[in-house]
């Protein structure tokens, strides 16, 4: 029952335990259970909300930053991807297979504050070679969810 | 002016749920559980391949019996699901959904006056179709105690010397009854007894939430009188898309494409050219609807066992059918009272033939924001009923 638990929940993160143990056909004793030791096991790590912020009025700014770096004797890339990491602007960080090593993802309020972290604060790290900033400029689809349209159910109401 | 018309057609009784739907779309704001189709969208490279198709001008017919290529991959599904070797080149036939296959297989089968044998309740096409075949339709009622399942006693009791076909639907719509394994060698023993054809309808066979969907023609002696019937468009959502096979024996499926020939030419282009992508990369697919449906199933039986309906496990397709007995009323009265009083369509048994009295057809290709709405206003409806009778 683990993966489709996961599945279910990482679509929808406030069902409730006692429907989650109904579609699942186990008892609600169980999820509790599993629940718990996925969160012991460091596998679920957080129950996040899914926000289209550009429907709101507060002005966000996300941009992808491809870093390139040196990596360290004995150490990879882990120690330089803990440096940026730890900027609580730095959304997401990820190593890349292909033309660069670091996927940075970081948000900020103005293109400003976005480019002033790149020049005063990453680039100027040793290993990093170089930067390359990519602001997001539309939401069409985030986290396997389309922003852009409305589904509708366009079936006929009765058939065969 | 002489009548234009033929009798065996006028005689035919329309559609019990043309009926209903006739009454339901009068009402604007109706929610429904009556569509027997599922509510995914076909999945994105399906479509993409058909698009493709379209752009590299595939836009001619086919051959009569379909593409080479998607009959070699209808071949490699059922050994691969079925473990069944059909010859592709005289044993497949593509056509226009299951619905077409069901017609030219009886059309090809049947001489006048033959009996074909239709356990009910079923889809709504089996008897006009065997009555357009000729046939002389005998109706199995079959029943809420045995699951729906046709047992080998109520088929030896229908059995006549006059018997051709069977016509064997499982997984079901309405009922959403599954035949397993020993039910099958059950019913298989008195089929080869009476030397009986079978006409199998699997279109729902990938909606199986117990085992794995056993097929008849997979049993010993059985694939050289049963003709296979699956298609496209409940397993992988393509509905539209009107495309479905039937697998048999070389002599029969060669008087079938004959017919189909005539009648269709072949079955489009378009569709065709998706379907082998389907077939090809669309298992995992299948197993993510089958998983989201077998959840909603879940939620549905348990939510009527918490409102005291009863209702025995289905195990197949996306119905479940509960029985409505208690509250004194025929199914089509319940589903027209439900619609008025609660704007929520659902399809009387009735509809699927007369042994579907006192039961319901709900169908669970919603998502479970909408079945939780629509089940709330059932229980609703039932605790009012409970309360008049009270």
């Amino acid at each position: 029952m683990r993966e489709e638990l996961l599945a279910i929940i990482e679509k929808n993160s406030r069902i409730d335990l006692k429907e989650l143990a109904v579609i699942l056909g186990v008892q609600e004793i169980d999820v509790v259970n599993e629940l718990q030791a996925l969160q012991d096991e460091g596998v679920i790590c957080g129950y996040h909300t899914l926000i289209n912020w550009e429907k709101t009025s507060l002005d966000k700014v996300t941009a992808l930053i491809e870093v390139r770096v040196t990596p360290q004797r004995g150490q990879g890339f882990d120690n330089v991807a803990e440096r940026i990491y730890k900027y609580p602007e730095v959304r997401s960080v990820y190593l890349i297979s292909g033309g660069f090593d670091l996927m940075v993802i970081l948000e900020g309020k103005t293109l400003r504050e976005v480019s002033s972290f790149v020049s005063d604060k990453l680039a100027p790290l040793e290993p990093v070679l170089s930067t390359a900033t990519h602001f997001i400029l539309k939401k069409y689809k985030d986290h396997g969810t389309i922003f852009t349209q409305k589904p509708e159910d366009e079936r006929e109401l009765i058939t065969p | 002016m002489r009548n234009p018309l033929a009798d065996k057609v006028v005689e035919i009784k329309p559609s019990g749920i043309r009926k209903f739907f006739d009454i339901v779309s009068e009402m604007k704001d109706a929610i429904s559980l009556g569509v027997g189709e599922p509510d995914f969208d076909t999945p994105w490279h399906i479509r993409d391949e058909g698009i493709y198709s379209l752009e590299r001008g595939r836009t001619f017919y086919t051959s009569n019996a379909g593409l080479k290529e998607l009959r070699q991959e209808i071949c490699s599904y059922m050994k691969r699901k079925n473990n069944i070797e059909y010859d592709w080149a005289k044993e497949t036939l593509i056509t226009v959904g299951g619905s077409e296959a069901i017609d030219m297989g009886l059309r090809a089968m049947i001489n006048p006056g033959e009996e074909v044998l239709i356990p009910q309740p079923s889809y709504v096409s089996y008897e006009p179709c065997a009555i357009l075949a000729g046939a002389k339709p005998v109706i199995i009622n079959l029943k809420a105690e045995n699951e729906f399942r046709l047992t080998p006693q109520e088929l030896e009791e229908a059995v006549t010397d006059k018997t051709k076909v069977l016509i064997l639907p499982y997984p079901n719509n309405p009922t959403g009854a599954i035949m397993e394994r020993a039910d099958l060698e059950a019913i298989a023993e008195v089929i080869k007894k009476h030397d009986i054809f079978v006409m199998s309808d699997e279109i729902y066979a990938e909606l199986s939430y117990k085992e794995k969907h056993v097929s008849i023609a997979s049993l010993p002696g059985m694939k050289e009188r049963t003709i296979l019937i699956n298609g496209f468009s409940k397993a992988y959502a393509m509905t539209g898309w009107r495309l479905g096979y039937a697998c048999g024996p070389a002599d029969i499926i060669q008087q079938m494409t004959k017919i189909h020939q005539f009648a269709i030419m072949c079955a489009p282009t378009t569709s065709q050219y998706a379907a082998v992508e389907a077939l090809k990369n669309g298992d995992a697919d299948i197993e993510n609807m089958r998983v989201a449906y077998n959840q909603r199933r879940r939620y549905l039986m348990n939510a009527f066992r918490e409102m005291g309906l009863e209702c025995f496990e289905p195990y197949g397709a996306f119905y479940v059918f509960p029985c409505i007995k208690e509250f004194g009323m025929t199914s089509e009265e319940f589903a027209t009272r439900f619609l008025e009083e609660e704007k929520v369509a659902v399809v009387p048994g009735t509809a699927f033939g007369d042994c579907g009295e006192g039961f319901l057809r709900i169908s669970y290709a919603y998502s479970l924001e909408n079945l939780k709405v629509a089940i709330g206003r059932l229980e609703r409806f039932v605790n009012r009923l409970r309360g008049e009778k009270g």
